[in-house]
């Protein structure tokens, strides 16, 4: 059987602004975002040939090739609920079917609100569609409406099942915003959290805490994957991508799998984690830095217990104690919420141009979909 | 308790063929959940086919005893993340009953929003909302 490992390699990222409002449409940062990629591999952007959207943002493959001019598309795809889209990108180029494939973004989340009634109602019927994935409607009548609450939910199940403290989850936050403070695109982290700060901020929705809420960006991000001899010889140095992979579980639903057997396991990156770890031919502790899903923070350490990174219960320690360095431009923490600029700060750590830079980064791990369905990257130079 | 904000609608439940008779033994101020008639799996959110069985003809709607203990609850303390049609403070329980299901619903009017806990022992009681809705919450029950 032919495997996927080390087959392609990100040879390109392109990042917009990074802004709390823009005027600009989702279309337009999304092209930028594109452009830019193809700019950064030094190929032409008619020779992009696959597009890969998030199904969550961003505009129509269709429509981003009205303003990149590409004459053809021989594959284009959506994420999965939750998800980045990697496994589709990298497996798109390494069975041949197109050559220089991209996931983009492109997302407005500092000037989208979903406040009023009508938005929320808004929201649902763009929902219907997949309703038979996100019955939501057995949550929102109770005023379940919103992913805040919807994690809180699990974090406070974790918290109980393991004793965890509200100094324990502090630290998961000081560590993301101490590596935000250093990167200048993390417009949300100007100085790391104290522990007092942390510990006297908001509740929102107890036990979730304003401050472990992701905030929204308005950006546009593009990722450029192409087989990896051809990377080497593009401009920038390749991000070999080791393995990619998706999981999935019974009962699983985007941060309300509360019928799951215990609903603090994240069933679906365990599983995505052991194929992930598979198909690269390593374990967890090869890993070397992580970029985890912190969309909310307090489901980075049972992220990080699900990746076999540590023991269950141990996560919130484990993440205090700083020995992995884990999300090293401050995550969507410190750049907001995009999922996508992990694994371009993944990519800076193989190219040595974080403003983290982690000495042996030799391998290094991205997930996405903490409590839901997941993904994930390995990659390393 | 719950209060809600007049003049907002709740968020009603999308009724199709699949949970048509949870919610119509709800708004009879019953509870039911699905069960296949084979296996005796139950199951929540329900569903049109038996993962167990894969069978479309077995998922039955029984009587409930609807008594569980609090699983894990949270808070709503601000507006910036709470529904709008509801007052804050809020919380939304999720309560595993005798059936091993978990069910997602507010508090009665007789738990107050501090003194819910988890492994707090609950049962279910209904709430008609309006001439259309009526829903089900979680009230005290002896352990
Ligand atoms: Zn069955």
């Amino acid at each position: 059987m032919t495997s996927i490992k080390d087959m392609t390699a990100i040879a390109g990222i392109g990042l917009t602004e990074y802004s709390k409002g823009t005027e600009r449409t989702e279309w337009s940062l999304a092209s930028e975002a594109i452009k830019l990629a193809a700019d950064d591999a030094g190929i032409k952007v008619k020779d992009i040939d696959g597009l890969v959207k998030d199904i969550d943002d961003g505009w129509d493959c269709s429509y981003v090739q009205k303003t990149l001019g590409i004459d053809n598309l021989l594959y284009s795809s959506e994420s999965h609920w939750g998800t980045s889209s990697m496994l589709n990108v990298v497996t798109a180029v390494a069975s041949g079917t197109a050559n220089n494939v991209v996931y983009y973004r492109s997302r407005k989340g500092a000037t989208t609100t979903r406040r009023s009634p009508s938005d929320y109602r808004v929201a649902k019927e763009t929902l219907d569609d997949s309703i038979s994935i996100l019955r939501i409607d057995f949550y929102e009548p109770y005023g379940l409406a919103t992913p805040q609450g919807c994690a809180a939910m699990l974090q406070q199940r974790y918290m109980h099942e393991y004793g965890i403290t509200p100094e324990q989850m502090a630290g998961v936050i000081i560590g993301i915003s101490e590596y935000g403070a250093k990167n200048p695109l993390a417009l949300y982290t100007d100085k790391p959290v104290t522990m007092d700060e942390y510990l006297n901020s908001e509740m929102t929705v107890a036990p979730l805490r304003d401050i472990d809420c992701a905030p929204g960006v308005d950006a546009g991000i593009a990722i450029l994957v192409t087989r990896t001899e051809m990377a080497k010889d593009l401009q920038q140095t390749p991000a070999v991508i080791m393995s990619a992979a998706q999981g999935a579980a019974i009962e699983g639903e985007f941060l309300t799998g509360y019928n799951q057997e215990k609903m603090t396991d994240f069933p679906e990156t365990m599983n995505m984690a052991e194929e992930l770890y598979r198909v690269a031919g390593i374990t967890a502790k090869d890993i070397n830095v992580a970029q985890l899903d912190d969309r909310f923070a307090p489901l980075v350490p049972m992220q990080a217990e699900a990746l076999g990174l540590c023991g269950k219960g141990e996560g919130a320690a484990f993440c205090g104690a700083k020995s992995l360095p884990i999300n090293t431009a401050g995550g969507s923490i410190g750049e907001g919420f995009m999922d996508s600029n992990r694994i371009v700060e993944a990519v800076r750590q193989v190219r040595g141009t974080s403003t983290s830079q982690i000495d042996n980064a030799e391998i290094i791990l991205y997930a996405a979909g903490a409590g839901g369905p997941a993904d994930g990257l390995i990659i390393r130079k | 308790m719950v209060e809600y904000v007049p003049g907002i609608p709740i968020l009603k439940p999308y009724i199709d063929a699949d949970n048509k008779p949870y919610w119509d033994a709800v708004n009879d101020h019953k509870f039911v959940v699905q069960q296949c008639n084979k296996c005796k799996n139950y199951y929540q959110p329900p569903r049109p086919m038996c993962p167990e069985c894969l069978t479309l003809d077995t998922m039955d709607f029984v009587p409930a005893s609807g008594k569980g203990e609090v699983h894990s609850y949270i808070i709503y303390t601000t507006d910036k993340m709470a529904y709008p049609g509801m007052k804050i403070p809020y919380a939304v329980m999720v309560v595993e009953l005798d059936e091993g299901v978990r069910i997602t619903a507010n508090n009665a009017d007789d738990i107050d929003t501090e003194e819910i806990h988890i492994g707090m022992p609950v049962e279910i009681t209904f709430v008609d909302i309006d001439d259309s809705l009526t829903l089900y919450q979680f009230k005290k029950r002896e352990a």
